[in-house]
């Protein structure tokens, strides 16, 4: 029988099912980070466990650490108390795979799963974050899950799961010059809403999707849960095992050979059912940026927000609701509106290929004086590429700073906080209210929308 | 977890949309190290001013309200995975979330931790926003064993959806964790059998 992707890799990752219930699912790679995870420690110190497969785990720091002064001690105790906290349970349960903030491999969960070869096609994978869709972009199950759930897989390595339905969504065509996977994303979100996909684990396919890099197939998945979907996947190709290939856990070898040739059949077979297809054509994709308080409030960069009469009437409450909190007017363009913050960094768009995007539009230009620009390297990987693919000088040109590894104005946990009031264009994924900061005001855009926002200043079209 | 019991209470009502759970609880409350306190923070940028003083026109601030039902409006707890989230609407002393709709991880991580999500028609939950802007003591009954949810002023009543399994656990205040710690042997047999 014709399987989709999703099919054949959860179907291999079944234990057993519930009578009437959801299923019993294996999990490969559980990622694991200092916020959603004391309260699961706690939870197995309460109950007597250990760890059932430690080097399972892959542990980091990264939601709620600083991005300067990283040598020095964590000044915000109540950060410290959790970063400490996450080092002893680490200790506590011998986790071997423990990147704690310094260490070389430390970085942004999602960053550092994909560049160290954690992750890779066929797997399951799951982390207490929703954005551990990015996973997908290999080809593998990969979603967030809450703190009870991560106890359960740190005590079982199994969790209880519905099996969700499937989703096709093809890109026909190729992207315009100047337009983004983010763009991409967010043009499918401000399609189906922020609830579309929920119920759903989405494949991304067509030829939009074939000929991005691993980078922007990243950026994609990652910004699948922002439309309510449980994932979203890719099938792995060549650019897949290019990628992957000599990463220090990726298979060697004769274990390589044997694995690629299983990777190789991961893909939705001609007749699979889906349960929802969408077609779009990429040649309709603008740069985008959202001008409201949710992912799916996002539109071309050159048109205009919509009118009160285009809202449905049980909508239009929390529509003017996000509109004063954004300052914004029914029916006004975004074009030209000055801004105070630019952030380049997080899951979303925290890898190399997003700073070789901003470092190359910025060349020979200067950084705004009127903008505080916060640029946050994914990992300590991405940073130390950037300085050796000499971006760094660019950036350092042009009148940038570069900031330490870390989740950063992502969230606003740690001390980068956009200020009550201020406009930020953040290439992160959401722009809740409050999201940055109390009071911060957000738009999302690609890293080339950010890099254009920071020398003029103002929101404007990366095109010119 | 505690058991789920039938339960009849005034409504809290928030008809907004998508509220997500940057809302719920904002990231900067989620440094704590244990499951305590969160219910104090619950809706805090909407709930509190700077200075910590309560803001006058939130619907938690109201006296007029209160009640171990929250209503709000679709696509409830979209957004972060946050188990957070569900332990501030536990916290505060909701027992059920109802709403026409809801996000996938906020409805799982709500069952896990014993407060029910109640799915309920796009009329029905208009109905109840309407009825209680102008009188406060309207009730709701929340029947898990049957799956109903009846408006006590209009007497009307829905059925709601909720897996077998899932109802079974609330019912007997019995989490995931029991269950699956039970299946151990499966976990090994399939660990043995795997070829790739
Ligand atoms: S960068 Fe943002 S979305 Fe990504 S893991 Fe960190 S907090 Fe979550």
């Amino acid at each position: 029988m014709s399987k989709t992707l999703f099919d054949k890799i959860w179907d291999a990752h079944v234990v057993s099912s519930v009578e009437n219930g959801p299923t019993q699912l294996y999990i490969d790679r559980h990622f694991c980070h200092e916020v959603t995870s004391p309260q699961a420690f706690n939870g197995l110190r309460a109950r007597g466990l250990k760890v059932f497969r430690p080097e399972l785990t892959t542990m980091t720091a990264d939601h709620n650490t600083p991005t300067i002064d990283q040598d020095q001690p964590v000044k915000d105790p109540i950060s410290r108390n959790q970063l400490d906290q996450f080092a002893k349970n680490a200790a506590e349960f011998n986790m071997p795979i423990f990147y704690p903030l310094g260490h070389e491999k430390n970085g942004v969960v999602h960053i550092i799963g994909p560049e160290n070869g954690f992750t890779q096609p066929g797997m399951t994978i799951v982390c207490g974050d929703s954005h551990t869709s990015t996973h997908g972009a290999f080809g593998t199950i990969a979603f967030g899950i809450g703190t009870s759930e991560v106890e359960m897989v740190l005590a079982t390595q199994c969790i209880l799961q519905t099996r969700p339905k499937t989703m096709r969504i093809t890109y026909n065509g190729k992207l315009g010059t100047g337009v983004s996977a983010k763009d991409l994303a967010l043009y499918t979100i401000a399609k189906l809403t922020t609830g579309g996909a929920t119920g759903y684990f989405v494949e991304y396919a067509g030829e939009a999707i074939r000929t991005m890099s691993m980078e922007e197939r990243m950026t994609v998945c990652n910004l699948s849960i922002e439309m309510g979907a449980r994932g979203g996947m890719i099938a792995p190709d060549e650019t897949t095992y290019t990628y992957m290939k000599g990463r220090e856990f990726a298979p060697k070898g004769e274990e390589w050979d044997r694995k690629l040739a299983y990777w190789k059949t991961l893909i939705s077979d001609d007749g699979a059912v889906f349960d929802k297809e969408l077609v779009f054509d990429a040649a309709d994709i603008q740069p985008m940026i959202t001008y409201g308080t949710n992912p799916g409030m996002g539109m071309g960069i050159r048109e205009s927000i919509p009118t009160m009469d285009a809202i449905d009437e049980a909508g239009r409450i929390s529509f003017k609701k996000s509109l004063d909190y954004m300052g914004f007017e029914a029916g006004e363009q975004l074009l030209g509106k000055p801004i105070d913050y630019v952030f380049l960094g997080s899951c979303t768009n925290g890898r190399i290929e997003d700073f070789r995007i901003f470092a190359n539009y910025i060349k020979g230009k200067k950084k705004a004086d009127n903008v505080t620009v916060w640029l946050v390297p994914g990992s300590w990987g991405v940073e130390k590429q950037i300085r050796e693919e000499g971006l760094l000088d660019i950036l350092t040109e042009a009148g940038f700073k570069l900031r330490q590894p870390g989740c950063s104005a992502c969230l606003a946990m740690n001390d980068d906080k956009v200020p009550a009031g201020k406009y930020a264009v953040s290439t992160s994924n959401r722009n809740f209210e409050g999201r940055q900061g109390p009071g911060a005001r957000t738009s999302l855009a690609g890293p080339r929308g950010a890099a254009a926002a920071a020398v003029t200043g103002c929101i404007t079209d990366p095109r010119g | 977890m505690n058991k789920f019991e039938k339960l009849t209470s005034t409504v809290v009502p928030l008809p907004i949309e998508n509220v997500d759970t940057d809302q719920i609880i904002p990231a900067r409350f989620l440094k704590a190290t244990d499951k305590n306190g969160f219910g104090d923070n619950l809706f805090a940028d909407w709930r509190y001013e700077k200075d910590g003083s309560p803001k006058k026109d939130f619907i938690l601030n109201n006296p007029s309200y209160s009640g171990s039902i929250l209503v709000a409006g679709k696509n409830f707890g979209s957004g972060s995975s946050r188990e957070h989230a569900a332990w501030a609407i536990d916290g505060y002393g909701f027992k059920v979330v109802v709403s026409s709709f809801f996000a996938d991880i906020f409805r799982n991580n709500s069952l896990n931790n014993g407060v029910l999500p109640v799915v309920v028609s796009a009329e029905f939950l208009a109905e109840i926003f309407n009825l209680v802007e102008s009188d406060p003591s309207v009730t709701l009954t929340v029947d898990l064993e049957s799956q109903t949810i009846t408006n006590n002023s209009n007497g009307k009543t829905e059925n709601f959806d909720i897996n077998p399994y899932k109802k079974e656990c609330l019912l007997k205040g019995m989490d995931d964790i029991d269950y699956l710690l039970s299946k151990k042997d499966l976990v090994l047999q399939y660990e043995a059998n795997r070829t790739l």
